[in-house]
């Protein structure tokens, strides 16, 4: 039984460790089944139907992006068409500013587009996930370091309704979680 | 397909009647645990001595690309060769080039990654680093072919005092956007992968200094499946944009010449074929990397296997073929197109005094891929070592013959010029390999060279049911 962190701070979590992706995904579908609300599993790499084990819906990111690349989209309309046909019309080679000429502007709407979605896609995913944080209390505990290299594990935190010190700490016990730890928030 | 050394996938046994049997994508049953340890080790390892011999070689190349382009700055233009009418030359060759070899990196990060070619994991990294370095050296020229190259935002958008707007429907202006968003794309694509395998680096430091610079680029991830569900999502998402993206940029650069009115560049066949050429000279270049990484650490054999190998050259193939059959079909449109600008334009390329580029490209860049048709040039990476030069040269020469050649021979007979570099030109671009090659080496010094959690990630064990029977 590990304390991580200081005892005098708030608890945030127990805590167990596994050996496979396998023990883990079991450990979710189990944890799910008991009803708990507020936990994560940490592994070294996504895990192929994870998701769908923690009965987690599908990320809102998309849908971020979606917006993301319109306003890209509109972004390059106006930034071209204004100044093409208002602000500064260029004839060049005889040809029009009007909407004949629309697929000479397409590359530059194409490019506008697919920036703003990138962008949107990057830090909408750090946004989503709560990055950067240099600091949490899972860093506390001195064997999380494994879980960048080969090791899995669960939280259970405690702002779960359903947490309680010692029956949770049985129950990842009885999931065959390994180096029980218990994690306080300083 | 079937090798002497596959092993049946213990994750999904083949069915009955089912005959293929998948190479393992890492050999020797590599544990995760080794994976971290073995690719952290290169880069947690003290400094070895050859790589202070070849920074000592690259970087006063990339200082001696500095020194010409600061010549160039201070003195103008006319210390190139680039004469009346070839006023575009190895300016925007080298442009062309550089960006090309980009490419591959793109295709294997994200077009790769959209068909689930799971063998990409343990050469994407290094290959999109290399896409990197290749758009930085590419946009070292089109910056400074402008001439005053302090005036260059003129080519953005933005209002001022003169009231004057660029002209959006110029190609040179979609080349502004597009390289400018693939190198952005690509930065962001390649540091999201990143991420996690900082965190290992970070996780692993025993140094408080590189604890606190991996830490902060880390932006503390903690591997959560919270958080690797936007991940992947956003990963997912990225290699959606970057597809469409990498297929953009080179059509664009291909833009520059198709739209004008030049004989021998006014061809629709422009963007597929610069396409196809880029991906065949990148994937080029990442042999041309990858084998000496695996001279240098014997175990990444394990990760780059002979099946790594041998796909990469199979694409050369593909590509170069393509490659070849577009040089056939320009040659045959000019032909039955019937007109006698475009016919001469072809002719002088073969025939006239620049001639000997365009059969140093054919040699290259059609006849030497042809090889990889046989399995012991795909298989022995010596040979694939010497096939793989020939392509990093023939599309250099590809680039040469479109832009140089052509602009020899004008509309007007009387302003006819042969191109000859000057020594600047000729400094500048060895130059940019120096640049090139300091930044690929100090990216193999301080970052994770093969991305740890994508290839940990294609284990047969990182199956939540390995073992389990169907």
């Amino acid at each position: 039984m590990h304390i991580a962190g200081d005892q005098k701070s708030a608890l945030f979590a127990v805590a167990a460790e596994f050996d496979s992706a396998r023990d883990l995904y079991q450990a979710a579908l189990k944890i799910r089944a008991a009803g708990f609300k507020r936990w994560d599993v940490y592994s070294p790499f996504p895990i192929h139907g994870m998701d769908e084990a923690m009965g987690l819906s599908r990320s809102l990111l998309g849908r971020l992006v979606f917006v993301g690349g319109l306003i890209g989209f509109i972004t390059a309309v106006s930034l071209q068409f204004i100044p093409s046909s208002i602000l500064y019309p260029l004839v060049v080679a005889g040809k029009p500013t009007d909407i004949m000429t629309a697929p000479a502007f397409f590359p530059i709407m194409f490019e506008l587009t697919i920036l703003l979605s990138a962008f949107t896609a990057v830090f909408g995913m750090l946004i989503l996930n709560g990055l950067p944080r240099w600091n949490h209390p899972m860093f506390n505990w001195e064997r999380f370091k494994k879980v960048t290299e080969d090791k899995f594990y669960v939280a259970i935190e405690s702002r779960d309704p359903q947490f309680s010190e010692q029956s949770t700490r049985e129950f990842l016990e009885t999931l065959g979680g390994k180096n029980l730890a218990v994690i306080h928030e300083e | 397909m079937a090798d002497s050394t596959a092993t049946i996938d213990p994750v999904k046994p083949p069915e009955t009647g089912v005959a293929v049997v998948r190479p393992p994508l890492v050999l020797n049953e590599r544990t995760m645990g080794w994976i971290s340890n073995y690719i952290s080790s290169i880069v947690e390892a003290r400094t070895p001595t050859w790589w202070y011999i070849a920074m000592g070689v690259t970087v006063p190349l990339m200082l001696m690309c500095f020194t010409m382009l600061a010549y160039l700055v201070s003195t103008g233009i006319g210390v190139w060769g680039n004469n009346h009418p070839v006023g575009w030359a190895w300016d925007i060759t080298n442009f062309v080039f550089w960006i090309g070899i980009g490419h591959a990196g793109t295709l294997i990060s994200a077009i790769l990654f959209l068909t689930r070619q799971k063998w990409r994991t343990s050469i994407n990294r290094a290959a999109e680093a290399m896409t990197l370095f290749a758009v930085v050296c590419a946009g070292i020229y089109p910056a400074l072919h402008v001439g005053r190259v302090w005036m260059v935002w003129f080519l953005a958008p933005v209002p001022n005092s003169n009231a004057i707007w660029p002209n959006f429907r110029s190609p040179l202006l979609w080349d502004v956007f597009a390289v400018s968003t693939y190198f952005t794309v690509s930065v962001l694509f390649w540091y999201t992968g990143l991420i996690p395998d900082l965190a290992t680096l970070r996780d692993r430091c025993t140094s408080k200094i590189k604890k606190f610079f991996y830490g902060i680029f880390a932006l503390g991830w903690r591997g959560g499946n919270r958080q690797w569900r936007h991940y992947e999502m956003a990963y997912l998402l990225l290699a959606g944009l970057s597809t469409p993206l990498v297929l953009s940029v080179h059509s664009v650069v291909s833009f520059d010449f198709a739209t004008s009115v030049i004989p021998g560049w006014h061809a629709t066949i422009f963007p597929p074929y610069f396409v196809a050429g880029a991906i065949f000279g990148g994937f080029a270049m990442v042999l041309t990397l990858m084998i000496p990484a695996t001279a240098i650490w014997p175990s990444l054999k394990d990760l780059i296997t002979p099946s790594h190998v041998d796909k990469m050259c199979k694409i050369i193939l593909l590509t170069g073929s393509i490659v070849g059959y577009a040089y056939l079909m320009e040659l045959f449109i000019a032909w039955y197109g019937g007109n006698p600008y475009e016919q001469a334009a072809f002719w002088n390329r073969a025939f006239g005094p620049s001639g000997w580029n365009y059969w140093v490209m054919m040699t290259c860049n059609v006849v030497a891929p042809q090889f990889f048709w046989f399995k012991w040039c795909r298989h022995n990476w010596w040979a694939v070592w010497i096939l793989v030069q020939f392509p990093n040269v023939g599309m250099w020469f590809e680039r040469f013959v479109i832009i140089g050649t052509t602009l020899e021979r004008d509309f007007l007979p009387s302003s006819w010029q042969q191109f000859h570099p000057s020594i600047v030109d000729v400094l500048t671009f060895i130059g940019t390999f120096g640049l090139f090659m300091t930044l690929f080496l100090l990216f193999i010094r301080f970052l994770p060279m093969i991305c740890m959690f994508e290839v940990k990630a294609v284990l047969p064990e990182a199956d939540p049911h390995y073992g389990e029977k169907h």
